[in-house]
C-alpha cells in the first residue's frame, strides 16, 4: 500500500472529525473506496491550473442587503416538536460541562 | 375518462370549465399511487388529506366562479427533501424519518396558490445523494419501462411517478444531474434551471452552490408551465436571482430555424452504446431539417467534470450535513457526553453513501489537502465555466446525450461507487457551470428502453431550451407512450 491515497489511519482520522463512526470493516472498506475515488481524482494532476481562479460563483452575482426590519419567526411549540428532547421551552442536550458539587 | 394520463394543461382546462371536479381528478390519481406504489416504491407520502383537501378548495373557488390558478387542480409529486408543512419530509434518510417540517419550501408555497394539488412526497436517493435510487433508506424505486431496471437518481421518486402517469408533472432537485438523469431512465421531460432561476429556500442543502429545484413532466410543455411557476425571486435564497420569469410555454412554438446547435462531436460520436449514439444523431438531423443549424464544439475540460464535481459536492456536503447532530430535530441516539451523541446518531442515521460523501468532503477540506483537493477543483471548475463561454461564442444550445447509456440494471453498479460517479459524466459539466440544461426523450434503445437527449444553454436562457427540446419531441419523442412494465 505504499501507493496508497489514503492509509487507514487517515480514514479513521477523518472519521473522527465528521463524527461519524466506523466498524474495523467499513473502515478498511471505505479506505479502498476512498483510495480509488482519489486515485481517479488524480488526474487533476496533468492540469497546471495556479494562474486560473477559482470559481466560488457559478453565476456572476452582488451579495444582497436586506433591509432589517423584525419578522415574526418560527412559533416556539412548532419548532420544538421536532426537538428528540425539549425542556423548559429550549432543546434539551447531554451535559456539556462538568461541575463539581 | 382517463384521467391518470392526462396532461395538467388537459386537467386545468377540464377543472376550470367544470367538466370535471379536482376531487375526482385527485381520487383518480391517489387510487393509482396506491395500486402502484407497492410495485414502484416511487412514494415515501401519499397524502390523502392534504390532497383531497386541496382539490376541494379547488372546486369551492370554482363553483364560486373565480379564475382559477394555473395548475388549478392538478396533481403534483413533491420530491422528499422539499419541506412541507405538515407532511413528513425524510429526506429518504434514518435521520430525518420521522421529520415534520414547520414551513413550507419556496416551490410548494408556489405549487399551493397556483391551485395544484400535491398527491404526496417522492423517494430519493438519501439526501439526494446517487444515481439510482438505490440510496434510498426507505427501498428501491423501480423503473415503470423494466422494473428490474434503475429509475435514475436521485430525483428517481418523482420521475418514476410521472413516467408511469401516477402525475402528470413532478418537482425535483438537481446538484449534478439528479432531475435530468432520472428523466432520461424514465422516458420524461425534466429541466435544471440557471443556477439562482428557483430559490432554494425549504430545499434540504446537499451542495448549496450547486442544488437548484427543477421541473419534471411527461411533455416539453408541461415542464416549461410548471418553470413558469416556481422561478422567481425569493428574498429568503440568498442567491435568488432577481430576473424577470420567461414565458417558457410560448418558447415551446417558437421553433429551432436560425437556431445554431453545437454539438460536442467527440462525446456524441465516441459514446460506445450504438442505441444512444445513434438515437442523438437522429434527433439531431431531425432538428437540421427543422431550420437549425449544426456545428461542432469542443468541452475539452469535462472529462475533469467528475472529479471536480465530486470534490465540491462532497465538500459542501460535508459541511451542510454537519448540522444533523441529534440536538434540534431528527433522531437522537444519545452517548454518555454530547460528542459520543452526535457520533452515535450520525453513525445510525446516515447510510453508506452519506457517510462515503462525508468522508470524502472531509477530506478534501482538511489541513494540508485543501490546497490540493477543494481548491483545485475550484480552479478546474473555472476552467469548465470558459470551455462553455468559447462554445456560446458558436452556437446557442450545446447538445449531448443526458447518459451515456439507457437505464442501468438495479444492482449493476452498486459494489463500486466510482462506476456509478462515472456514469454522470455529461450532466456534470453544465451543474458546475451554473447553467440551465433540459432533459427531453429522443428515441428507445433496441430492448425498449428510452434515451435522453441534453441540451444546454447560457445562463437564463431556459426559453431557448424549450424551443429546441420541443422540436426534439415533436421530431422523436415519447409522449403519449406508455412503459410497457406497468398497466
Amino acid at each position: 500500500m505504499a501507493d496508497a491515497k489514503i492509509t487507514l489511519e487517515q480514514v479513521l482520522h477523518v472519521a473522527k472529525l465528521a463524527r461519524l463512526r466506523l466498524s474495523d470493516d467499513e473502515a478498511r472498506q471505505m479506505q479502498q473506496q476512498l483510495d480509488a475515488i482519489l486515485g481517479y481524482m488524480a488526474g487533476l494532476d496533468e492540469l497546471d491550473v495556479s494562474d486560473v481562479p477559482p470559481t466560488l460563483h457559478s453565476i456572476p452575482m452582488d451579495a444582497p442587503l436586506r433591509p432589517d426590519v423584525p419578522v415574526r419567526c418560527s412559533d416556539r411549540a412548532e419548532t420544538l416538536a421536532q426537538a428528540p428532547e425539549s425542556e423548559a421551552g429550549g432543546f434539551a442536550v447531554p451535559l456539556v460541562l462538568e461541575v463539581d458539587s | 375518462m382517463s384521467f391518470p394520463w392526462q396532461s395538467a394543461i388537459e386537467i386545468r382546462e377540464q377543472v376550470q370549465t367544470g367538466a370535471v371536479s379536482a376531487v375526482d381528478v385527485a381520487r383518480a390519481h391517489l387510487d393509482r399511487a396506491e395500486t402502484l406504489n407497492p410495485t414502484l416504491a416511487c412514494f415515501l407520502t401519499i397524502d390523502h388529506e392534504g390532497a383531497l383537501a386541496a382539490a376541494a378548495q379547488v372546486d369551492r373557488a370554482q363553483k364560486a366562479g373565480e379564475t382559477l390558478g394555473p395548475l388549478a387542480g392538478v396533481p403534483v409529486a413533491v420530491k422528499d427533501n422539499l419541506c412541507t408543512r405538515g407532511v413528513r419530509t425524510t429526506c429518504a434518510s434514518k435521520i430525518l424519518g420521522d421529520y415534520i417540517p414547520p414551513y413550507d419550501a419556496h416551490v410548494v408555497e408556489a405549487l399551493r396558490a397556483s391551485g395544484a394539488v400535491i398527491l404526496g412526497k417522492t423517494n430519493l436517493d438519501e439526501f439526494a445523494m446517487g444515481s439510482s435510487n438505490e440510496n434510498s433508506a426507505f427501498g428501491n424505486v423501480a423503473n415503470p419501462w423494466a422494473l428490474d431496471r434503475a429509475p435514475g437518481g436521485s430525483s428517481g421518486g418523482s420521475a418514476c411517478a410521472t413516467a408511469a402517469g401516477i402525475v402528470p408533472i413532478a418537482l425535483g432537485s438537481d446538484t449534478g444531474g439528479s432531475v435530468r438523469q432520472p428523466a432520461a431512465f424514465c422516458g420524461i421531460t425534466a429541466i435544471k434551471p440557471t443556477y439562482g432561476r428557483v430559490s432554494r429556500y425549504g430545499l434540504v442543502a446537499f451542495a448549496s452552490s450547486l442544488d437548484q429545484v427543477g421541473p419534471m413532466a411527461r411533455s416539453v410543455r408541461e415542464a416549461a408551465a410548471l418553470l413558469e411557476i416556481v422561478a422567481g425571486h425569493d428574498r429568503r435564497d440568498a442567491t435568488s436571482a432577481d430576473r424577470e420569469v420567461g414565458t417558457y410555454r410560448a418558447a415551446c412554438d417558437r421553433g429551432v430555424k436560425g437556431l445554431r446547435v453545437g454539438v460536442v462531436r467527440d462525446l456524441v460520436d465516441g459514446l460506445q452504446d450504438d442505441d444512444v449514439r445513434r438515437a442523438a444523431q437522429a434527433s439531431l438531423a431531425a432538428l437540421e431539417k427543422e431550420g437549425a443549424t449544426l456545428v461542432d464544439v469542443a468541452l475539452p475540460h469535462a472529462k475533469h467534470a467528475v472529479s471536480v464535481y465530486y470534490l465540491i459536492a462532497t465538500a459542501e456536503a460535508s459541511s451542510n450535513l454537519a448540522r444533523f447532530d441529534g440536538i434540534r430535530y431528527g433522531l437522537r441516539v444519545p452517548g454518555q457526553d454530547l460528542t459520543e451523541t452526535y457520533t452515535n446518531t450520525r453513525a445510525r442515521g446516515f447510510g453508506p453513501e452519506v457517510r462515503r460523501r462525508i468522508m470524502l468532503g472531509t477530506y478534501a477540506l482538511s489541513a494540508g489537502y485543501y490546497d490540493a483537493f477543494y481548491l483545485k477543483a475550484q480552479r478546474v471548475r473555472t476552467l469548465i465555466r470558459r470551455d462553455y463561454d468559447t462554445a456560446f461564442e458558436q452556437c446557442d444550445v450545446v447538445c449531448t446525450p443526458t447518459t451515456p447509456t439507457p437505464a442501468f440494471a438495479l444492482g449493476e453498479k452498486t459494489d463500486d461507487p466510482l462506476e456509478m460517479y462515472l456514469a454522470d459524466i455529461f450532466t456534470l459539466p453544465p451543474s458546475l457551470a451554473g447553467l440551465p440544461a433540459i432533459s427531453t426523450p429522443c428515441g428507445k434503445s433496441s430492448n425498449g428502453l428510452p434515451i435522453g437527449l441534453q441540451l444546454v444553454a447560457p445562463p437564463f436562457e431556459e426559453e431557448r431550451l424549450c424551443s429546441v427540446a420541443q422540436a426534439v419531441e415533436d421530431a422523436c419523442g415519447l409522449v403519449g407512450e406508455r412503459p410497457p412494465a406497468i398497466g
